[in-house]
């Protein structure tokens, strides 16, 4: 079997210290993350893992259903790029002086779909987004009239036949909300405890 | 914390509290959870939980341990024989390391562990505080599920969640990892409520009938089936449901190390042990069967052998409550996904009753060869020498099975396996996945603690002995009725056959002295034997047995004999080696 993209989708409840649970299953079986997006998801109180790595789908499964055993987890799925519709979003930072004199901003602009984000004396930042290729083309215009910065985010994906469990996860968050996540108040309050 | 708006809300009345500490929270939790021994060590950051214990020994009793990896592996004995959770205590930083060992083994082999382990102030955390480690972070993977408590309102529902997740489903260990300041603040206690439903997890897979009727087609059908079963008969309970179904279908069945003792060892339709020490026919005929059907185990490396060569021919059945495990090593025919409490009734409904006197004759005929050109010369040898299995032969003279047998790993662990005798169920306990040199001595305390009544029999080499051995403190200070029986070659033994077989000889490193173990055990006031020669034997043994309390007895054995039959590793199961 070949290996090839795939988009790995988790819903999760939200945990401290369920990213960590899910980025070790990769890991522990010395796989790259190609990127990864954490966000809530459509639903309120449920947390949305995207991932994406470059495997076969043989051990893709076998890594979902792993992801899925976790107590936390409550679905996952993953998916080929065709089962997809995703993006990146990328931003640029280029010193303004050299991008007013040498390019031409506008055709940037059109050919790229990219946006200016920032016009400052000293700089310009522009934004894109699209797949992967599509964010590295304007990587490769700017290059020449010196990027000072370059950054992409993970991809996030809509899984294009998603409605049968979008409806599936409301109705479970409606029957039984979420609990609340507990987080560790004591981090600023050092003066007021003694301790031994 | 626990959801109030997805509990119908009952009649308003105001709910009675009290005021309670964190720690008393734990304790109750612990007293509603149904235990009643608690292994552990304490220290700095537990402390408030020890202080708390102080009133509650009458409920509770605490085994004080010598270390805590001794702690959780004398949980997790306690858990293989009981059937319930065991529970350990530690502090943080070292108390908690130590347990990780005991951490792993319960996670691969599905022992339901609960570890409560101290934790610095909350606000010390990440500041590098004395011993403060990163424990939740250090047990992700060796945890079916862990969880960090900073505010002890939270303590109730995580507990009873710790104990629904450790010991349903597939079971496994759980880390409660509690800051000093939870166990001392005073919240409103609104009693304890157990934990029968998370809505993220699902313990159990819906069973699919269609499944079991494509299941039982398949058993109708065939000529030469062959069931294989591992721990998931013994931790779902359902020996009874195995024999029940085994017996109607009329098919010899195999049992995996873990698998042990959920059948008599006598069973008409056993036929003995799977994997690379396992028996002849068994390992021959799975690539010779034509419905392999496995119950509750997880085709283990160490059972399949080379996987591209495994049961090629058969078309596979696979019975198991975890979803992950179908398919992960063996590609199955038909999935049963369940509990196979609730799966082996519904397809022993679907079978017809059979007989396969030909078939079940070919492992006879295997058995006869094993035991002419193994099992004899191990069990009756004419050499001088004691044998292990001669050791393993005469307790079965005189236990006749009923005792309880845990052993550390290595040869021994090979022989007593392929040689003791069980009568019932939860009577074989051993370090089967991790395979944690050590384990034994704790995991034999937590064992009779786990069922008090019977004899418990711990088989130890001389290499493992030395790695927890300072739990004979444990076995003095509570008169811990345990029969410590080291068979001691003066080897690493287990390593010492691969250098001999793989290794040219080139003895590497597995030469290991030991001290006078008699008199070792003489110092912690635990009575002991030496014997090395046959005529003693099964004096000594009987003597070891009838002693009141703890005893030790070392037998001397053979320094060079090896463990057959053998798969070679990257061998086919059908390659298996009889010398």
């Amino acid at each position: 079997m070949t290996k090839q993209e795939f988009t790995i989708t988790v819903y999760t409840e939200n945990q401290i210290g369920l990213l960590n649970r899910i980025a070790i299953m990769f890991s522990r079986r010395k796989i790259n993350v190609e990127s990864l997006n954490t966000s809530p998801s459509e639903v309120e109180g449920i947390h949305r893992f995207t991932i994406v790595i470059h495997e076969t789908e043989e051990v893709v499964k076998k890594l979902v259903r792993q992801i899925e055993k976790q107590v936390e987890v409550l679905k996952a799925y993953y998916n080929n790029n065709e089962e997809l519709i995703w993006q990146e979003l990328a931003l640029y930072k280029v010193s303004t002086d050299e991008i007013a004199e040498k390019v031409k901003v506008e055709r940037l602009l059109r050919e790229y779909g990219a946006r200016a984000v920032v016009i400052r004396k000293d700089y310009t930042v522009f934004e894109t987004t699209g797949h992967r290729e599509e964010t590295d083309k304007l990587i490769n215009v700017l290059e020449p009239y010196g990027l000072i910065e370059f950054v992409r985010s993970a991809r996030v994906a809509i899984i294009k036949a998603s409605s049968g469990f979008h409806e599936k996860l409301r109705e479970f968050e409606a029957q039984e909300p979420s609990e609340e996540v507990v987080e560790n108040e004591y981090l600023d309050k050092q003066d007021e405890v003694f301790t031994m | 914390m626990q959801s109030t708006l997805s509990q119908p809300q009952k009649a308003a009345l105001p709910t009675k509290t009290e005021t309670i500490s964190g720690s008393k929270a734990v304790l109750e939790a612990l007293i509603a959870e149904g235990v009643k021994t608690i292994f552990g060590y304490p220290g700095g950051a537990i402390m408030p939980i020890y202080d708390a214990l102080y009133d509650y020994s009458d409920q509770l009793e605490h085994i004080l341990v010598r270390h805590e990896q001794g702690g959780i592996h004398a949980a997790q004995g306690y858990a293989r024989t009981s059937g319930d959770v065991g529970v350990v205590f530690a502090t943080s930083g070292p108390g908690a390391t130590n347990l990780v060992t005991g951490l792993a083994d319960a996670m691969i082999d599905s022992t339901p562990v609960v570890a409560i382990t101290g934790q610095v102030f909350a606000h010390l955390l990440g500041t590098d505080a004395f011993q403060e480690t990163d424990v939740i972070n250090i047990t992700t993977p060796v945890t079916k599920w862990n969880y960090q408590v900073t505010d002890a309102a939270e303590i109730p529902a995580v507990l009873a969640k710790a104990f629904y997740i450790a010991r349903t489903g597939r079971p496994g260990p759980v880390l409660i990892d509690i800051t000093k300041n939870a166990q001392l603040q005073l919240f409103e206690y609104e009693g304890y409520k157990k934990c029968d439903h998370i809505r993220s997890y699902r313990p159990k897979p819906n069973v699919r009938k269609e499944y079991i009727e494509q299941a039982a087609a398949l058993i109708n059908e065939a000529k030469q089936p062959f069931v294989i079963f591992g721990q998931g008969v013994i931790l779902g309970k359902a020996e009874k449901e195995f024999i029940a179904f085994i017996e109607k279908a009329g098919i010899p069945s195999a049992w995996t190390i873990m698998g042990m003792s959920a059948i008599p060892t006598d069973h008409p339709l056993g036929v003995g042990m799977l994997g690379m020490h396992g028996n002849y026919g068994p390992n021959v005929l799975t690539n010779e069967c034509d419905v392999l059907i496995a119950v509750g185990m997880r085709f283990d490396d160490r059972v399949t052998g080379r996987l591209d060569k495994y049961a090629k021919q058969a078309k596979v059945i696979h019975l198991d409550i975890d979803p992950a495990e179908i398919d992960k090593n063996v590609k199955t025919t038909v999935p049963v996904w369940g509990d196979c409490k609730e799966t082996l009734p519904m397809l022993t409904e679907l079978i017809e009753p059979k007989v396969y006197p030909q078939w079940l004759q070919r492992f006879r005929d295997y058995a006869q060869q094993e035991q002419e050109q193994c099992i004899q010369p191990e069990l009756h040898p004419t050499g001088e020498v004691l044998t292990m299995g001669e050791v393993i032969n005469t307790l079965n003279e005189l236990t006749g099975g009923d005792a309880i047998i845990v052993t550390d790993v290595g040869q021994h662990q090979m022989v007593a396996c392929r040689y003791a005798n069980y009568n019932q169920t939860k009577s074989n306990v051993t370090s089967g996945g991790l395979g944690t040199m050590g384990f034994a001595l704790p995991a034999a305390i937590g064992a009779k603690y786990g069922d008090p009544k019977r004899t418990v029999v711990a088989v130890i080499g001389d290499g493992g002995f030395q790695m927890t051995l300072q739990e004979l403190g444990t076995i003095m200070q509570f008169d811990v009725d345990v029969k410590i029986l080291i068979l001691n070659n003066e080897f690493l033994g287990m390593v010492r056959q691969w250098q001999q077989l793989f290794h040219d000889r080139r003895y590497s490193f597995v030469n290991i002295t030991s001290p006078d173990f008699v008199q070792v055990a003489k110092g912690y006031h635990i009575d002991g034997n030496s014997v090395r020669e046959r005529k003693d034997l099964k004096e000594a043994l009987s003597t070891m047995l009838n002693h009141k309390g703890a005893y030790l007895l070392e037998v001397m054995v053979g320094k060079e004999n090896n463990v057959f039959p053998m798969v070679p590793q990257g061998c086919s199961v059908a390659e298996i080696r009889l010398k």
